[in-house]
């Protein structure tokens, strides 16, 4: 699956890791993510994430 | 005896506390010839408060000067409104010295603060919009993380119209003089693009939106009271302005000529590209490598619109001092610039190749062909660093023309 890298601060979203401190289970791809979901590392919206 | 350090008062109720670092010359990378200081704030409330420490070896300069104004004891409130270390090395120090019945930082400012210096105190985390009551008077919290760290944020002191602002709208540069209208204004606008240029440029999207949000708050500014350098009193609308022009990065008809040179060849196809862009009218920045540092390069990318790098080939690689600057320069990721990369070997050439790789990294929109002179440019090389030279600055002048 496709992941996506912070613009801001460099963070890589990777969906086979999710995110476990927004309680995104492994496997959400990027594109399921909630929209109001923000960087874990900077806060940064999911706009300003781009494909790696 | 009284100490030689005193508060300077910047508003009805609030004292500047901080220190002056007059000699320091390196910023971890970012030369700062002018030396720095770190600003501290003490606001006479009901609560008295502290916004932000000092770094760690000048600890007892501020509290000498929070002694000038009130006993240090009586601090009942501190707020962290950045963890970076010129600002909290000294925090759990300040802590004890002090005794307040209560720190604050911002949500990511706590977690910073604890992975630093782990958890000796409880720190209170606050969120965007938060307000901390001094009793007679209100501090209200805006978040800005990423400017430029995940902690950092902003405070308003409501009463005396007060934005704290951390390491925004800051500068190093040590003074005598603690506010803006007091300091040669060429001076500050020098001072303030560099640090923009070396610290925040990466983040200028973020800047953006942050000055529009900040915008529609509706808050009234007397005063802007950064963490670095003097405090703006008069030209605050300037500070802002500059700060939106930096952010958006306008292409404007500058370039920024950069190279390092081994028995002058290199020099040479320099020198004939800095004519082509001339013979345009373009204003040309004409940086050797060994004679210019990396934060010297920073301030003139703030505003080129075309950044043109050469260097030798040595050991199958571009020079140590060309990689040190670009490296930087990719780091600081300024926007909107076309380029081109040249060089000059005995044999392999690998330099140019190198460095066009890593114009591409930075988005720069290459034009024309990448050129490599085989030991002495000859004339005919000469000529196709002029062409390129004339070839860039008629683009750019396109690109200013149509704005974008």
């Amino acid at each position: 699956m496709q992941k996506y890298v912070c613009s801001v601060c460099g963070y890589v979203y990777d969906p086979a890791e999710g995110d476990p401190e927004a309680n995104i289970p492994p496997g959400t791809p990027f594109e399921k993510l909630p929209d109001d979901w923000t960087c874990p590392v900077c806060g940064a919206s999911k706009d300003e994430f781009e494909p790696e | 005896m009284n100490s030689t350090y005193r508060a300077v008062r910047i508003s009805e109720n609030v004292y500047w506390v901080g220190a002056i670092d007059w000699n320091i010359r390196d910023f971890h990378g970012y030369t700062t010839r002018r030396g720095s200081t770190y600003n501290a704030y003490l606001v006479i409330a009901d609560k008295v408060t502290l916004i932000d420490t000092v770094k760690a070896p000048f600890k007892e300069e501020l509290l000498a000067r929070i002694a000038s104004v009130i006993d240090p004891r009586d601090v009942q409130y501190i707020v962290s409104n950045h963890s970076e270390m010129d600002h909290s090395g000294c925090l759990h120090d300040v802590i004890d010295a002090t005794g307040p019945e209560r720190v604050y930082a911002s949500v990511m400012g706590e977690k910073t603060l604890k992975e630093l210096f782990g958890e000796r105190h409880n720190i209170l985390a606050l969120k965007d919009g938060d307000t901390i009551d001094l009793g007679n008077m209100a501090l209200r919290i805006v978040e800005t993380r990423m400017l430029h760290w995940p902690d950092s944020m902003f405070s308003y002191l409501e009463s005396d119209g007060v934005l704290f602002s951390q390491d925004a709208f800051g500068m190093h540069l040590a003074t005598s003089e603690r506010f803006d209208d007091e300091i040669d204004p060429a001076v500050l606008e020098y001072e303030a693009a560099t640090y923009y240029a070396n610290i925040l440029l990466p983040y200028s999207s973020l800047v953006l939106k942050l000055l529009e949000r900040v915008g529609k708050l509706g808050y009234q500014f007397n005063i802007v009271a950064p963490d670095h350098g003097p405090v703006w009193r008069k030209d605050i609308q300037k500070i802002f302005d500059f700060y939106e022009r930096w952010a958006v990065q306008k292409p404007t008809g500058k370039a920024l000529v950069l190279y390092a040179t081994m028995w002058h060849s290199t020099e040479l196809m320099a020198r004939a590209i800095t004519e082509g862009l001339a013979s345009e009218h373009i204003s040309v920045r004409h940086l050797s490598t060994d004679a210019n540092h990396r934060s010297d390069a920073a301030y003139e990318v703030l505003d080129a619109g075309a950044l043109i790098v050469g260097s030798p080939t040595l050991n199958n690689n571009m020079f140590p001092a060309v990689a040190d600057v670009l490296n930087y320069l990719k780091g600081l990721r300024p926007l909107n610039l076309i380029g081109a990369s040249f060089g000059s070997s005995g044999w392999s050439g690998e330099s140019v190749k190198q460095i066009e790789t890593i114009l591409r990294d930075m988005k720069v929109e290459i034009v024309g062909e990448s050129l490599n002179a085989k030991h002495r440019p000859d004339e005919e090389m000469l000529s196709r660093c002029f062409d390129l030279g004339a070839e860039i600055g008629k683009r750019l002048k396109g690109k200013v023309r149509s704005g974008s």
